[in-house]
């Protein structure tokens, strides 16, 4: 198990695949940054689980073991840099996520993520459509609401259905199971219905972007100003694979503690730690971040969809087996 | 029976799913980057051969089935039950029409089968993958005629009927493969 498990053709290929982003963003006067992979705060999300570390005690400014976290994504940091005023900044970095790895999931990979300060969330969408269509060669992307697909896939409306009528859906769908007949979260529910009915006819022939996602799943997006049902977030999705998830982001900082702080009362409600709440990126929303949208793109996947290939560790030079 | 929690799944992993003891075929993650994470598995119901797609909320748990399979020599049917016997220790297991199935047709005494038992009781019986067995009936071919085009039937000993080449009479004894039911050559070449 010495081997890479990517050929070194693929090696060369990914290469030129990273040259590429980087001068697409060149071009774009787009500021290439890095930021740091430990951090002494982490995500709340209840569905992101970091990995954790200890700065030795004797390192330390207080002489205590200091819990120190892998980024899961460089958002927070990148967002200091935006209230600092860099502009629009990218980043092609690695991420770490303490989960399991399967065909399309390595605890360790690789992430494009940018910002652009006074775009909004379509503008940004027009943005990656260009990238990707630069990259694949794909045709430009199909664009529609997270509602209009669950009405015309599944004719139910996620905004306003009951936990029974969603239940009722699956159930018309045989995909009933002893677990959902007990699920009353809305949102995972939906999540389930998404992954199962609408994931799998969706972005098949040309990548697809769906958008204004339920506010219960706004993450850090702002709320729609037009409906506060819906966030200004949305996703990318190609050949049964996620892509790329992306906001018009949330700046207002009062906003952002509540979310962090209702994150850490259903980790507390489903057994799960609490997080340390990142008071630098708090503290740089209070200074003022302006209007901006940010995108996350996994660039292994996409570099799967170049190549046609059918695992992720097809394109790592060595995956969670060989490290 | 211990319960498995999705992390533990994969492929070869016997669950309780529906009631029924099944197998897992294929196990993947479905994971959004944001939101809950689900495991997509496609299992094999062990009773009823039916093979589906069932996702689980990733962190649940499920019930192990108790299921294990064991090589056994076949020994004679009674009308009806099927006895098997392990020739290390001389236990025997009856195996009713439901398990045997269509497999009914390949079994022969002496050979030996794998018995799938579920707590203990047989739920499929597997017949070797290539049996000899003796043709009792069928047409006598042309002679001379060796080129086999399209052969002709043949009723066996256990009353299978395979298609076998023309030049095959009754009383010798084939080589059939039991997956495909297919003649494979004469016996002992």
């Amino acid at each position: 198990m010495w081997q890479p498990s990517a050929t070194i053709e693929t090696l060369k290929v990914r290469a030129d695949f990273i040259a590429q982003i980087r001068r697409f963003f060149a071009e774009r006067k787009v500021l290439e940054v890095e930021t740091p992979a430990l951090s002494q705060a982490t995500v709340t999300d209840i569905h992101l689980q970091s990995f954790t570390t200890k700065l030795a005690a004797t390192v330390s400014d207080d002489n205590q073991a200091q819990a120190l976290y892998l980024q899961t994504s460089p958002e927070f940091a990148m967002k200091r840099l935006l209230a600092a005023g860099s502009g629009a900044i990218f980043q092609i970095c690695k991420a770490f996520r303490n989960e399991e790895q399967g065909r399309y999931h390595n605890p360790e990979f690789t992430m494009l993520e940018w910002y652009r300060p006074g775009f909004s969330y379509l503008q940004l969408i027009d943005e990656i459509d260009e990238l990707v269509c630069c990259l694949l060669g794909t045709e430009s992307a199909q664009l529609i609401s997270y509602q209009q697909i669950f009405i015309d896939i599944l004719g139910i409306d996620p905004l306003t259905a009951s936990s029974e009528q969603l239940k009722q859906v699956i159930s018309k769908h045989q995909q009933m199971s002893d677990w959902l007949e007990k699920e009353e979260d809305i949102d995972t529910l939906l999540q389930f219905m998404f992954a199962t009915f609408i994931e799998p006819s969706i972005g098949q022939e040309r990548p697809c972007f769906i958008y204004h996602f339920p506010a219960s799943q706004a993450a850090l997006a702002k709320l729609a100003p037009a409906d506060k049902r819906v966030a200004c977030r949305f996703e990318l999705y190609y050949r049964n694979m996620e892509l790329a998830n992306g906001f018009d982001e949330l700046t207002n900082a009062s906003e952002q503690r509540l979310r962090f702080e209702q994150d850490n009362r259903q980790r507390k409600a489903r057994n799960l730690p609490e997080k340390p709440l990142d008071e630098r990126l708090l503290a740089a929303l209070e200074h003022g971040l302006a209007d901006c949208s940010g995108v996350a793109l996994g660039i292994d996947r996409l570099l799967m969809l170049k190549l046609n290939k059918t695992e992720i560790k097809d394109v790592l030079s060595f995956d969670l087996h060989r490290c | 029976m211990a319960n498995f929690s999705t992390n533990e799944f994969k492929a070869g992993l016997k669950l309780m799913i529906d009631g029924e003891p099944c197998n897992i075929l294929e196990n993947e993650l479905v994971k959004p980057g944001k939101g809950q994470a689900f495991n997509r598995v496609k299992i094999r119901k062990l009773i009823s051969g039916k093979v589906l797609e069932k996702t689980f909320k990733s962190g649940e748990s499920v019930e192990g089935a108790d299921v294990m399979e064991t090589d056994l020599a076949y020994l004679y049917n009674d009308g009806e039950f099927w006895h098997f016997m392990n020739n290390d220790t001389f236990e025997q297991l009856a195996a009713d029409a439901k398990a045997v199935g269509d497999n009914e047709k390949w079994l022969k005494d002496g050979d030996m089968c794998v018995l799938t038992l579920w707590n203990g009781t047989p739920i499929t019986v597997t017949p070797p993958n290539f049996v000899e067995l003796e043709v009792t009936e069928t047409d006598p071919g042309l002679k001379g005629d060796t080129a086999g085009t399209g052969g002709k039937p043949a009723t066996l000993v256990t009353g299978a009927v395979v298609r076998v080449p023309l030049f095959i009479q009754i009383g010798e004894v084939v080589k059939v493969d039991t997956r495909s039911g297919e003649y494979v050559s004469r016996a002992g070449k």
